[in-house]
């Protein structure tokens, strides 16, 4: 079995297809959704882990893909030097996955990588440059 | 009749040792259970503070003459243009000016790197004349080689900002950092309750010559800021609503700290630079203890949409529910982030505290107070 990290971005116009349920039913893929934001008319995110063997997985991503749906597997890192950070929390305004937050008391940035989607958009908002992506 | 106090008689406590300074943080917090009378009596000074990406801000260079002296008129530091209209070895820096066509690089991270003691290349062309006969130059300079180094911003530590929001279908990338489409975020900069001009929102104490802690420097207020518009509508609680006064900073950047002055680039847009503030503002009487014990909650400010090109006002919001990192809007939750640092913010309040307590920096009285005005005027295409 292999459980693998992805991240499906749904165009305004996708499918009305119930993808989870075709591949939890039609595939036999377990599935675990991370986050989800998804409202119609939108661009909408929806972040999952998927276990199942590799073959199988393979076919998911395929009929997810399919279905107009984009599916990138999770592989990369994103990684912050924080010890530069000035903590404007201009990143922290594009992480719709949560993973880059403002304490509330201390005002500092809150980086938690296992939240991480790797939507890269994060290296665009740092006014400083403070992110890069490690490629594995 | 109301109780009131002398900036001379606050400096003479400072002199001894008795001055009270607090963070305006700390008075606001105080300000929920006291009444101005008593803020009064326990507090004589209150420290204000910013760290924001200020894009109007430059600095000033003398570069000493060569031999023979040159009148430069094409110069640039690092390959950025710097304005050589000025006879004959003096130059403006502008901070968003950009070295093209690596425009992620510019004014800013030149200034911050002089500020850092890094060698910057200076090149510099001219027609010659017979007074000054040089036509070109190329050599290193840095804070040390250099005569004057002046940081002077033309507009800096804005009274109040809207909140950039996008209405569009279209991620967009504006100053205000990037904006998720259909509402995907909400954008503001400031320091709310710690900053500068919300503490005085009349402009009582702060006016030219104001001594200030600027780019963790002593600076001083110059002039009023470019774009100043004390004509914003007020809210309840004496605050102007949106982006109203403005001040034009002036300090000496060989003293100043990287710290407290950061090179910027936002995405599509371009170089900004972070520039620190910290401003002092004297408890003088009940009026201004009620000023500076203002809160988050009772500042507001206008939710302007930055997607669709008209700025459109969208509606009101206070800085409470925007630091709280989500607001309900045409009902629907949208999270908030700030642009602005909080936390150095308070690092140059607690560092100007600390310098007035121990005797270090004295307040002053303005030499001249700001003019009020009416509004703005915008450019006529008349041609």
């Amino acid at each position: 079995m292999t459980s693998k990290r992805f991240v499906l971005t749904f165009h305004p116009d996708a499918t009305g297809q119930p993808i989870t349920y075709n591949l939890i039913k039609k595939f036999d893929i377990m599935v675990n959704i991370i986050k989800a934001d998804v409202s119609p008319g939108e661009i909408g995110h929806l972040v999952m882990e998927m276990t199942a063997p590799a073959k199988v997985l393979k076919e998911g991503m395929e009929y997810i893909r399919q279905q107009k749906v984009e599916c990138e597997p999770i592989d990369k890192k994103i990684t912050c030097r924080q010890d530069l950070c000035i903590h404007c929390g201009a990143c922290s305004a594009v992480c719709f996955a949560g993973a880059l937050t403002m304490k509330r008391d201390s005002a500092e940035l809150l980086f938690e990588p296992e939240k991480c989607v790797v939507c890269e958009l994060c290296l665009k908002a740092c006014p400083l440059k403070l992110f890069s992506i490690d490629l594995g | 009749m109301s109780k009131k106090r002398s900036i001379d008689e606050i400096n003479e406590k400072i002199r001894s040792g008795k001055a009270v300074v607090l963070t305006a943080e700390q008075v606001s917090a105080m300000g929920k259970e006291m009444t101005s009378a008593e803020l009064f009596d326990k507090v004589d000074v209150v420290t204000t503070a910013t760290f924001g990406p200020m894009c109007s801000s430059g600095a000033f260079i003398n570069f000493g003459h060569t031999s023979p002296p040159m009148r430069m008129e094409r110069i640039t530091l690092n390959n950025v243009p710097a304005y050589g209209g000025i006879a004959a070895v003096d130059a403006y820096l502008g901070a968003t000016e950009t070295a093209m066509p690596h425009d992620q690089y510019g004014g800013a991270h030149v200034i911050e790197e002089l500020i850092a003691g890094k060698d910057v290349i200076l090149q510099a062309t001219a027609k010659g004349t017979d007074c000054y006969t040089r036509t070109e130059v190329k050599t290193f300079i840095n804070r040390n080689t250099i005569n004057e180094f002046i940081m002077f911003n033309p507009r800096n530590a804005y009274q109040n900002y809207n909140v950039a929001v996008n209405s569009t279908s279209k991620i967009k990338y504006t100053y205000m950092g990037i904006l998720l489409p259909s509402f995907g975020n909400a954008n503001f900069s400031t320091s709310g309750e710690l900053s500068p001009l919300l503490n005085d929102p009349e402009l009582r104490t702060i006016g030219i010559g104001t001594r200030i802690l600027f780019g963790g420097a002593v600076g001083y207020v110059a002039w009023h800021g470019t774009q100043f518009n004390t004509g914003k509508p007020v809210n309840e609680h004496g605050v102007p609503v949106g982006n109203s006064a403005t001040l034009a900073l002036i300090g000496d950047a060989k003293q100043m700290s990287n710290r407290f002055i950061k090179a910027a680039y936002f995405e599509k847009y371009g170089v900004s630079m972070f520039v620190g503030v910290g401003i002092p503002i004297p408890v003088l009487d009940d009026d201004l203890a009620k000023r500076v014990s203002v809160c988050n909650r009772q500042i507001e400010t206008n939710i302007i949409d930055y997607g669709s090109g008209n700025f459109e006002l969208l509606g009101r919001i206070d800085y409470e529910s925007l630091f709280s990192g989500k607001i309900s809007f045409n009902g629907k939750k949208i999270r908030t982030a700030p642009l602005s640092s909080v936390k150095v913010a308070r690092e140059i309040a607690d560092i100007l505290k600390k310098e007035i307590s121990e005797g270090r920096f004295y307040l002053t009285e303005p030499v001249a107070l700001f003019p009020r005005t009416t509004g703005l005027n915008s450019l006529e295409i008349r041609i």
